[in-house]
């Protein structure tokens, strides 16, 4: 191993206290890798940086995209469910554990996406466009709606500390019925939006089956999101989001404006949350505030502190786990035999209960998540002397 | 004229309710540092005692009572066998385990108890008394009203009067030195959680007959209304509790009986977010500490 590749152990990345991350500068073209212990093999070792990235998400993308193929249709759905859902878990990984900023109302930025898509999608339909183009449109319009409804939050939780944003953010998902239902002339109160069915193209069509077509569109919007959101988290805004996390006084007075940075961070959430909602809706051809509930909302933080705040390989191993685990619950509810009251009990309970032990456990004994626990392993078994310099949560120190 | 007057009479009743539930909000706050955001799902949990206890004793007061000492347990066991171990120094952990209390403690609930919804019975006349051919409070309301100003000058006397809130303020606010001085500091936390999960099991067992019923899930929105209120009166200070928790409670009865009751959580929604980007402090805040 070169003397260059040990001093990247300690990337900006990877940087703990904002000193660290002052003193290399996010101006430095330098490749920023992931902690790696010396003489663990890499593939393709030359390519660095943004190409490598693009590289690594194009080879995982065409896998997913060949993984479909071996599932039958249900699976695709279920697939197509997990990558929705990673989309929002990714952006919301990066807000609470790079940025500091909790928000227990990403189901409402979900729905955003998914009445932006259906309301577009619509008057699209009417005015006789369909296919890609329908699409393309609708989705970038649920972006916006999405982008603008966070912008406005991350606006108002800039000059808040944790629990007041995670307290407005409470607030809003929970007025999410209240206002399908004031507005319900454009939302269609508790009932939701329909949208028309999107079949699969005709060049594909005695190929693959309308449910693996969805499971593929929901991969490559997936794919997108995630690289973009890889791509900030190695760049200059995910170490800017770090710094303010780390030390907010320190980080103003190296010139990181703290208050922009937070709102840059709750609106790329609330993008990336806003096109999960945009798929969701055209997976399952619907939106309704049924389907954002508080109960949802919840689920989505409880996906990113398991994986592991701040990690998207966590919020991917995450959303599979709040996506299958209830399914798993359910299956596993049905085939015992019980009488129908404990059956209708036990049913969606049972996984919420699992669920918050879990996010209670995770926190207190296991900070850091799944992604944290896996990195402590390789620092231990690459330096067996070395103590755990490494927080897997950056922690605010107390004032 | 007749409708206004009944509103805002209403508003005070329901207030009163927002005010002790904000108030158990703030007295965490001020122990622990932590907005306690399963402080609802605690709150429901003892409400379900006392549901039982008086379906078993018939007796409403039997029920009140077993209400606030299965709070005071609650608090003591959620303390001790939860929150201490929050890992110290990060302000999200204590918010995040609380979170995933409420999931395991609604969730509990509804596989103990189903999710239908209970009608629950008070040994008072709901209907307004009128005076002057005005109809403004009924009894109920007028009960509810004398427990919330009692329950807030009791402990008014606690923290101002007596040795024991002495301690409890100090180890809040200068936990070295209460150590150092013989005051068992984590015996306070302790001691704030539990008198502050019964404060909000009476404030849940208050409400739970004026709204629809018992089921896991009927404090969801008492706790925003109530989050709005500590934000609105300041999470540092119990008057400002009781001030925010009027205002809200007038806000929200006339939300509702003016535009209707969906209208009320959009209320709060930008209540909460005119106050918070208006003075983030709350408005009994005094001014922070220049940081930067």
């Amino acid at each position: 191993m070169s003397e260059t590749t040990t001093r990247a152990e300690t990337t900006p990345a990877e940087a703990t206290t904002p000193g660290e991350a002052a003193r290399a500068s996010p101006r430095m073209p330098r490749p920023l890798r992931t902690l790696r212990p010396p003489g663990t093999p890499r593939l393709l070792p030359r390519l660095t940086g943004l190409p490598r990235l693009l590289v690594v998400a194009a080879s995982l993308t065409v896998l997913a995209v060949a993984g479909t193929f071996l599932l039958d249709p249900y699976r695709n759905y279920q697939l197509a469910l997990v990558a929705a859902t990673f989309c929002a878990t990714g952006g919301l990984t990066l807000l609470i554990g790079l940025s500091g900023q909790l928000s227990l109302g990403h189901a409402a930025l979900m729905a955003t996406g998914g009445y932006g898509y259906a309301l577009t999608a619509n008057a699209l339909t009417e005015a006789g466009v369909d296919g890609v183009a329908r699409f393309v449109v609708s989705l970038f319009a649920a972006i916006a709606a999405a982008a603008l409804l966070g912008l406005l939050l991350g606006l108002a939780g800039a000059r808040l500390s944790g629990p007041y944003l995670a307290g407005v953010t409470l607030a809003l998902v929970i007025a999410l019925p209240a206002v399908t239902s004031v507005f319900g002339g454009v939302f269609r109160g508790d009932q939701g939006v329909q949208i028309a069915y999107d079949g699969v193209p005709p060049a594909l069509r005695a190929l693959i089956a309308v449910e693996q077509w969805q499971a593929w569109v929901s991969i490559l919007v997936t794919a997108v999101v995630i690289t973009w959101l890889v791509a900030i988290r190695r760049g200059r805004l995910g170490l800017r989001m770090r710094a303010v996390h780390g030390d907010e006084t320190a980080a103003r007075l190296a010139g990181v404006r703290s208050g922009r940075v937070k709102v840059a961070a709750f609106t790329v959430s609330a993008v990336s949350a806003g096109a999960g909602g945009a798929v969701l809706c055209f997976v399952t051809q619907s939106v309704s505030p049924g389907a954002y509930t508080l109960a949802f909302s919840l689920l989505l933080v409880v996906a990113v502190v398991v994986g592991g705040l701040g990690s998207i390989g966590g919020a991917a191993v995450g959303a599979v786990v709040v996506v299958l685990l209830p399914w798993l619950i359910g299956t596993g509810i049905d085939a015992v035999d019980l009488p129908s009251e404990v059956e209708q009990r036990l049913s969606g309970n049972l996984a919420v209960l699992v669920f918050g032990g879990l996010l209670i456990l995770v926190t207190a004994v296991w900070p850091g998540g799944l992604a944290g626990a896996l990195r402590r392993r390789r620092i231990r078994s690459s330096h067996p002397a070395a103590p755990p310099a490494l927080h897997p949560i950056p922690t605010e120190p107390e004032r | 004229m007749d409708r206004l007057l009944f509103l805002l009479a209403t508003g005070l009743a329901r207030g009163a309710i927002f005010a002790l539930f904000a108030l158990s909000l703030v007295l965490i706050w001020r122990a622990a540092r932590i907005v306690n955001f399963a402080q609802g799902a605690m709150a429901v949990v003892a409400v379900y005692v006392a549901f039982a206890v008086t379906g078993l004793t018939g007796s409403y007061w039997a029920g009140l009572a077993s209400a606030l000492v299965a709070g005071a347990a609650i608090g003591f066991a959620v303390e001790r066998g939860v929150m201490r171990f929050a890992p110290q120094g990060s302000p999200l952990s204590g918010v995040i385990i609380a979170i995933g209390l409420v999931m395991v403690l609604q969730s509990a609930l509804g596989i103990a108890f189903g999710a239908q919804v209970r009608p629950m019975q008070v040994p008072f006349d709901e209907r307004p008394i009128e005076i002057a051919g005005v109809p403004v409070l009924s009894p109920y309301d007028l009960f509810v009203l004398t427990v919330a100003v009692a329950v807030m000058a009791g402990l008014a006397l606690l923290f101002a009067r007596t040795s024991l809130g002495l301690q409890l303020r100090a180890s809040a606010f200068a936990p070295e030195v209460s150590r150092l001085l013989g005051v068992r500091v984590s015996r306070m936390l302790t001691v704030g959680w539990m008198l502050s999960a019964a404060v909000a099991a009476l404030a849940a067992l208050l409400l739970v007959p004026t709204e629809l019923g018992l089921s896991p899930h009927s404090t969801d929105v008492l706790f925003v209304y109530a989050f709005t209120v500590a934000v609105v009166g300041g999470l540092d200070s119990p008057p400002g509790a009781l001030v925010g928790g009027l205002i809200v409670g007038v806000v929200m009865s006339l939300v509702t009986g003016y535009l209707g009751a969906t209208v009320a959580p959009i209320a709060v929604l930008v209540l909460l977010v005119v106050v918070l980007l208006v003075r983030p402090g709350g408005i009994f805040s005094a001014r922070q500490v220049r940081q930067a």
